[in-house]
């Protein structure tokens, strides 16, 4: 036991959590925090806004498989929070935030919780809905405690946000700590272990498959279990669709690769799934995105669904065999006992199928009239980035052509907001997913309005060493907003025209940033592979028709059936 | 649209602050409706057990239960097979007696009822009733005619008939 504060027992139990950068914005209940990180190895990276921060904090989570963590200070600091963790929530992303609060008791000063002290808000109450756990403390003593069980709950099971809510009197009360001691939580024991029964239900379906199929979702990415995965599928011969969470699970220029199916899936995954006669989902919840109308998606297939999350199961379809487990594990065990049971699958008749109708759809893709199209400078980016390049995209039509046209390959190297589709989520997001990946490039595909929304991060990444490529799309445009209104309003463009500032070129200038405005795709390599050799943020911009579409395209309200090729 | 029932459902939770607003929020977020929860300490310290009765097909009950089993302050549980358990719910009826006749009646009624008056004024009487919802419904609906003055209702909790029991540890 050692007696300290509460702020310096928050910081050395971050550090056996091995905490090693912090997003964030600090401010007046923060202040004993700020003061006690000042002498610490810990690295504070100061966002300009706190939203900046939570995705950040994001971007780290999802490029390292750890905890991100972020902090704010009370009232506003906390609220600006909000959105980062609402976006981490959907994507089961494990984001960390502490947040500053008033007191829980102050002599001779109303500066108290419930009484609508400066900057207070109730951010338990806020952050409820969107959080896998949050929680105040409420004594010094408590905050070791506090964080073990905190860490542990958003980084296991199926990972998600949490919140520790640090009233200002709890950090400067000094109490003994206890640092050591086990995790003990009656309510969360996830179950990682598959059961035996289910295991071999599903073995004996892959086995006797036609048709088979794998759709990988997001938990493949978020349980390491791309090499199981991988096995798997070359063992069985089984081509592989990943939803759109699960991009970059499995490498993209593999033969068996489909890509990913829904919305904004390829022409090639949205047909095939159709056809598959048992479809083995790993880690996804069959989102609406993803679907499409539920009675059109797969129906000759059998299910067999693998999440962590037993709520998952059932939820949107029906399913044969239910493996509520770890992905990693599970398709680990599935693999060994087809390898007990089969030699390796060579070529089958389904498998020649999907590669004629992969080489017929590939042939007949439309990537876009004249030079500078998105599609066209997507596939040119790949062949300009290393591998183990990590991609983030902002929402919209440049995030859809990014899952589109550009082939990822390691896992863990696309980085989106699948779930919240949070405007603005990729560019601090890439700042985050650097830190974490320091000798890996990071590029942003970014549009002109999402980039809009959290440009000032650009003074984070000058001020704080950390640079980036932002690839800005810009037509000018919302333009995925515009897409349906050209498609479903009559080319009614309500409320999505930006007009051409700022001039993104000198906004980068300005932070201090590299800032390019390039007119082909030959300036364009040209300007990435400088980007690449520079220390600094380079923001490209790449004027495009706001005219263009994406494509494919399953309509609103249409199953998968009805995957539009193109206009 | 696939039947839709009232469903018990019986959880045991963690007793401390701020866990009743956790489990009422989920069923807002997610769209499922409370017809009634009561609330109150289980058998052991620390732990309380919440009694909900809740309105929807088997696969919205399922969600419940499992959107349920994942909020951390929820250590368990359980859907009650209704046509094993005990259901009670206790009511104080407030109702006017401005004479004797009516006073009279009253306890009769009340006496029928196995209801117990529980205050007395000049011009009204206090009754505290216990017993399943449906049974209160009808002594409220008798006592109409009366002048119903005011209603508290506990609603409805459960517990599982014979031996089995909904605890933590099985």
């Amino acid at each position: 036991m050692v007696r300290m504060t509460g702020a310096k027992a928050l910081i050395e139990s971050l550090k056996r959590e091995k905490v090693e950068t912090i997003f964030g914005i600090s401010g007046g209940a923060l202040l004993p925090i700020h003061d006690v990180l000042f002498d610490s190895e810990i690295r504070h990276i100061l966002a300009r806004h706190e939203q900046g921060a939570a995705h950040a904090a994001d971007g780290y989570a999802r490029a390292s498989g750890r905890a991100g963590v972020c902090m704010a200070t009370s009232g506003p600091g906390a609220t600006n929070l909000v959105t980062g963790l609402a976006n981490a929530y959907l994507d089961s992303s494990p984001v960390i935030a502490l947040t500053g609060q008033v007191n829980t008791y102050s002599a001779n000063t109303s500066y108290m919780i419930g009484r609508d002290a400066f900057q207070e808000a109730d951010i338990i109450g806020i952050t409820t809905p969107i959080t896998k756990y949050n929680c105040q403390v409420k004594s010094a003593a408590e905050i070791p405690g506090a964080v073990r069980t905190t860490f542990h709950i958003a980084t296991t099971g199926r990972p998600g946000p949490a919140v520790i809510d640090l009233p200002k009197n709890i950090q400067t009360e000094k109490a003994e700590m206890e640092f050591s001691g086990n995790v003990q939580i009656r309510g969360y024991k996830p179950n990682t272990e598959p059961h035996p029964i289910q295991v071999k239900r599903a073995v004996a379906l892959l086995l006797k498959a036609e048709r088979p199929m794998i759709l990988a979702g997001g938990g493949v990415n978020l349980s390491n279990a791309s090499p199981e995965l991988f096995q798997l599928a070359e063992f069985l011969m089984t081509p592989v669709a990943t939803t759109f969470m699960g991009k970059s699970c499995f490498p993209e220029n593999h033969p068996l690769s489909m890509g990913n199916i829904g919305m904004h899936g390829t022409r090639l995954a949205n047909k095939m799934i159709l056809e598959a006669d048992v479809l083995l989902a790993v880690g996804t919840r069959f989102q609406d995105r993803s679907t499409g109308t539920l009675d059109d998606f797969c129906p000759d297939a059998k299910i067999i669904h693998i999440d962590i999350d037993a709520a998952e199961i059932g939820k949107n379809v029906d399913v044969e065999v239910p493996i509520v487990a770890d992905a990693k594990v599970t398709v680990r065990l599935i693999h060994q006992q087809l390898v007990d049971k089969m030699k390796k699958r060579e070529d089958t008749p389904w498998v020649k199928r999907v590669k004629e109708v992969k080489e017929k759809f590939l042939s007949e893709m439309n990537l876009g009239k004249g030079d500078l199209t998105s599609p066209k400078l997507l596939r040119e980016l790949r062949k300009l980035l290393p591998e183990n390049a990590i991609i983030a995209t902002e929402v919209g039509q440049n995030q859809m052509w990014a899952a589109l046209h550009f082939q990822t390959i390691k896992p863990r190297t696309f980085i989106s907001s699948g779930g919240l589709g949070t405007m603005g989520f990729g560019f601090p997001a890439s700042i985050g997913a650097k830190v974490a990946c320091p000798s890996c490039p990071v590029v942003d595909i970014a549009g002109d309005g999402s980039f809009r929304m959290t440009e000032q991060e650009l003074g984070t990444s000058v001020t704080e060493d950390i640079p980036v490529i932002v690839v800005v799309l810009n037509n000018s445009m919302l333009g995925m907003v515009a897409q349906w209104q050209r498609l479903f309003y009559k080319g009614r463009y309500a409320a999505v025209k930006l007009g051409s500032v700022p001039d993104f070129a000198k906004l980068a200038q300005a932070y201090g940033a590299e800032g390019v405005r390039i007119g082909s795709l030959s300036e364009f390599s040209e300007a990435m592979k400088k980007a690449l050799k520079t220390e600094v943020t380079t923001v490209i911009d790449i004027p495009i028709s706001p005219e263009d579409d994406v494509f494919p395209m399953v309509p609103p309200g249409k199953g998968l059936k009805d995957t539009v090729a193109g206009m | 649209m696939a039947q839709e029932h009232n469903h018990i459902i019986s959880t045991i939770v963690e007793n401390k602050p701020g866990v009743l607003y956790t489990v009422s929020n989920l069923f807002r977020c997610r769209g499922f409706n409370i017809d009634n929860i009561s609330v109150g300490p289980a058998e052991d310290i620390g732990l309380a057990r919440m009694t909900i009765m809740v309105k929807g097909d088997d696969r919205t009950i399922e969600q419940v239960v499992k959107q349920l089993n994942k909020l951390i302050d929820v250590i368990k549980v359980t859907r009650l097979d209704p046509d094993h358990i005990v259901t009670r719910e206790l009511a104080l009826i407030k109702v006017n007696a401005l004479n004797t006749k009516a006073r009279s009646d009253i306890i009769n009624y009340a006496d029928i009822f196995r209801a117990r008056v529980v205050d007395v004024s000049s011009e009204s009487l206090m009754m505290e009733l216990t017993g399943a919802s449906d049974k209160i419904d009808a002594f409220i609906g008798l006592m109409k005619p009366f002048g119903v003055r005011e209603v508290a209702r506990t609603g409805i909790t459960a517990l599982s008939r014979g031996a089995k029991s909904v605890k933590i540890d099985e």
